[in-house]
């Protein structure tokens, strides 16, 4: 399967020229990068790891490029995503969020059952990754 | 000029149409409450000098008056019968603090290119409003006046809350920026789809339909406003089956999905109890129908904020009062009630597709729904700065006649914040229904893409659609399906306001 969290994720994995391209769009923005990264994708997993802190004041697309390949020389074979964040009055949140980095193999999510009642079903979404411990994952 | 008390019940401004200046007598208490009937304006309703307090009500109404009655008695008219007056002198009004309860018709504008038809300024003092009540602001407002013989026609076309009013109200229960981050979806429309055909599936089939477009890549789907409990589908099948789909497209992507539970009934207990079960079941969102009223809406409202629920109003039944220019309650108006009573997506049309909607008038409908504040914007028919006093912002949603060929016109007229709808465009692909949600959801990321790398959408989209295709077979299918498909008819319900661009001669 394909992880498709993120904005981008049903097109083709982006270049680093378009992944630079939208960094610029952001920074333009005033907005402030941020790289996360994890071996857990359960789409209720909000706490991504945190590469580094939020690179406020890093304004340039060479640098956060930077930051992101040693990201990704660190933890090859983990999900890895940019956020931009805004912290304009009434927003104070993400305005966009791409997966950069994927394992090259997803195996994706099995669904547990638990059968109760008047024909109601209790779903636990599992990652089959996770049955390993983290970092032994992808 | 002749003495505008009258004794009898005739309609005294039928009475004498060469006055013109109304409203501007000074009268003594003893003539101002002597039994008998006044024109509205010498009751104090019309006030030309009057400066609009902070903390007043405004409302802009445009008024057509019947043949001879001058305008600035029409308007204060409406004034009188939208607060405290009745047709005849009372004395009881002495009883009261009646300065300020009366409402003060103080400016009268002649509609541009509309003959016959004016714009009332009617200012309302705040004490006239229950705290957080949208049936009282809405009786109060447009309780009394629209069926009055002296207007032709009555149409309730802006309202500015103040904000010690809007603080009264808790506003949508979840709000377009926790909305996001609950579902970890930003910088993107997010997608959804109603069920079709929306009457006559079994819940088995009905749930397959959800499934195969949430696998397909759309966020949503959604029951349609008349999906309720019929013989074909009883409401906790329905809940069951989607419930299943959603969970199953879940995991199947990775994602979280939802689909909007319609919990209309036909009374609150009943509403309540679809919800709890909606609830139980994990759904993340129900959903519920203009025509519940604004009560109902406000007690879903509070149930939604009480059970971690986004709340979805489909407008049902708005156009048979909002859509003429002439007469009814503007949309831009019903966007400011909601807010206020606290939903978190709202249907405001889609510019493009098979409903009804200007693209500057829609695009006022999204401001209202969406900003922190609005200012005056005479061309997208906003009348009054608006501060929303930090009330989180209602998600639009675009639904009606849409398909991805139309990404590039979406995502230009109406933004990000916003939920796109494609209905027939998902569930009518030649591929399927799973093919239709792909090729939308390819088609808005490749344009979200494009617009974010400095690209001119408006008039590189097809291109940029063209290219995303050569990597989506379901794409090309979907736009060689719907290429042509336009609705274009002129709109009934249109600004007033034309910006020029040329400098007068």
């Amino acid at each position: 399967m394909r992880l498709t969290q993120g904005t981008f994720s049903f097109l083709p994995d982006l270049t680093d020229e378009q992944i630079r391209a939208q960094i610029e769009y952001c920074l333009a923005r005033g907005w402030a990068l941020s790289i996360e990264y994890t071996d857990d994708p359960h789409p209720r997993n909000t706490y991504w790891e945190m590469f580094g802190a939020p690179l406020f004041d890093l304004r340039d697309a060479a640098g956060i490029m930077q930051e992101l390949n040693a990201c990704r020389a660190t933890f090859p074979n983990h999900y890895i995503k940019l956020n931009a964040f805004d912290a304009t009055r009434g927003i104070e949140s993400l305005r966009l969020s791409f997966i950069v980095n994927r394992p090259a193999d997803e195996p994706g999510f099995g669904l547990v059952r638990q059968e109760g009642p008047g024909r109601q079903q209790r779903y636990t979404t599992r990652a089959y990754a996770t049955e390993r411990p983290e970092g032994k994952r992808y | 000029m002749a003495l505008a008390v009258h004794a009898s019940t005739h309609i005294p401004w039928l009475e004498d149409t060469t006055m013109k200046q109304i409203g501007h007598r000074t009268l003594s208490a003893a003539e101002r409450y002597k039994a008998g009937v006044l024109k509205y304006a010498d009751m104090g309703y019309w006030d030309g000098d009057y400066e609009p307090k902070d903390t007043d009500v405004l409302a802009v109404f445009r008024i057509t008056p019947q043949e001879g009655v001058d305008p600035t008695e029409a308007a204060a008219a409406v004034a009188g019968e939208s607060s405290t007056a009745t047709w005849t002198v009372v004395w009881t009004d002495r009883l009261t603090a009646c300065e300020r309860y009366r409402a003060k018709a103080y400016r009268v504008d002649p509609v541009p290119g509309a003959p016959g038809q004016y714009f009332a300024y009617i200012a309302y003092d705040l004490d006239l409003f229950e705290p957080g009540s949208i049936a009282n602001l809405s009786a109060s407002i447009i309780g009394n006046v629209f069926g009055f013989k002296p207007l032709k026609a009555l149409r309730l076309e802006d309202m500015r809350l103040p904000v010690a009013y809007v603080k009264t109200f808790p506003g949508p229960p979840t709000g377009i920026v926790v909305e996001r981050e609950r579902l970890d979806k930003f910088g993107r429309p997010l997608l959804g789809a109603t069920v079709k055909p929306k009457l006559g599936l079994s819940g088995k089939n009905y749930g397959r339909v959800v499934y195969e477009a949430l696998r397909g890549g759309l966020d949503f789907t959604k029951d349609d406003e008349n999906i309720n409990s019929q013989p074909f589908m009883h409401w906790r099948d329905r809940f069951l089956y989607c419930m299943e789909a959603v969970n199953r497209a879940q995991a199947a992507t990775g994602e979280v999905k939802g689909h909007y539970l319609n919990v209309t009934a036909a009374t609150m207990e009943d509403m309540y109890e679809r919800a709890e079960f909606a609830k139980e079941l994990g759904s993340v969102i129900v959903m519920i129908d203009l025509v519940i009223g604004y009560t109902a809406i406000q007690s879903m409202s509070k149930w939604a904020r009480k059970n971690d629920m986004l709340l979805h109003l489909h407008r049902a039944g708005h156009s048979t009062y909002t859509r003429q220019k002439s007469h009814g309650v503007s949309f831009r108006v019903i966007s400011k009630w909601m807010r206020l009573a606290g939903v978190d997506h709202l249907h405001a049309g889609t510019v493009v597709g098979k409903l009804e909607g200007d693209p500057n008038t829609v695009q006022g409908y999204y401001g209202v729904l969406r900003e922190t504040h609005n200012a005056v914007d005479l061309p997208r028919g906003l009348f009054f700065e608006q501060d929303w006093a930090g009330l989180g912002g209602v998600m639009p949603v675009a639904s009606g006649g849409i398909h991805a060929g139309q990404m590039h016109q979406l995502l230009t007229y109406l933004g990000e914040d916003c939920v796109l709808q494609f209905g027939g465009g998902t569930i009518g692909h030649p591929m399927g229904i799973a093919a239709g949600a792909t090729a939308n959801r390819v088609a808005l990321e490749a344009m979200v893409l494009a617009r974010n790398e400095g690209r001119d959408i408006w008039n590189e989209g097809p291109d940029i659609l063209a290219k995303a295709a050569r990597h989506c077979q379901p794409l090309q299918a979907a736009l060689d399906t719907w290429r042509d498909v336009t609705f274009d008819y002129a709109s009934t319900d249109t600004p007033d306001f034309v910006p020029t661009s040329t400098a007068a001669a």
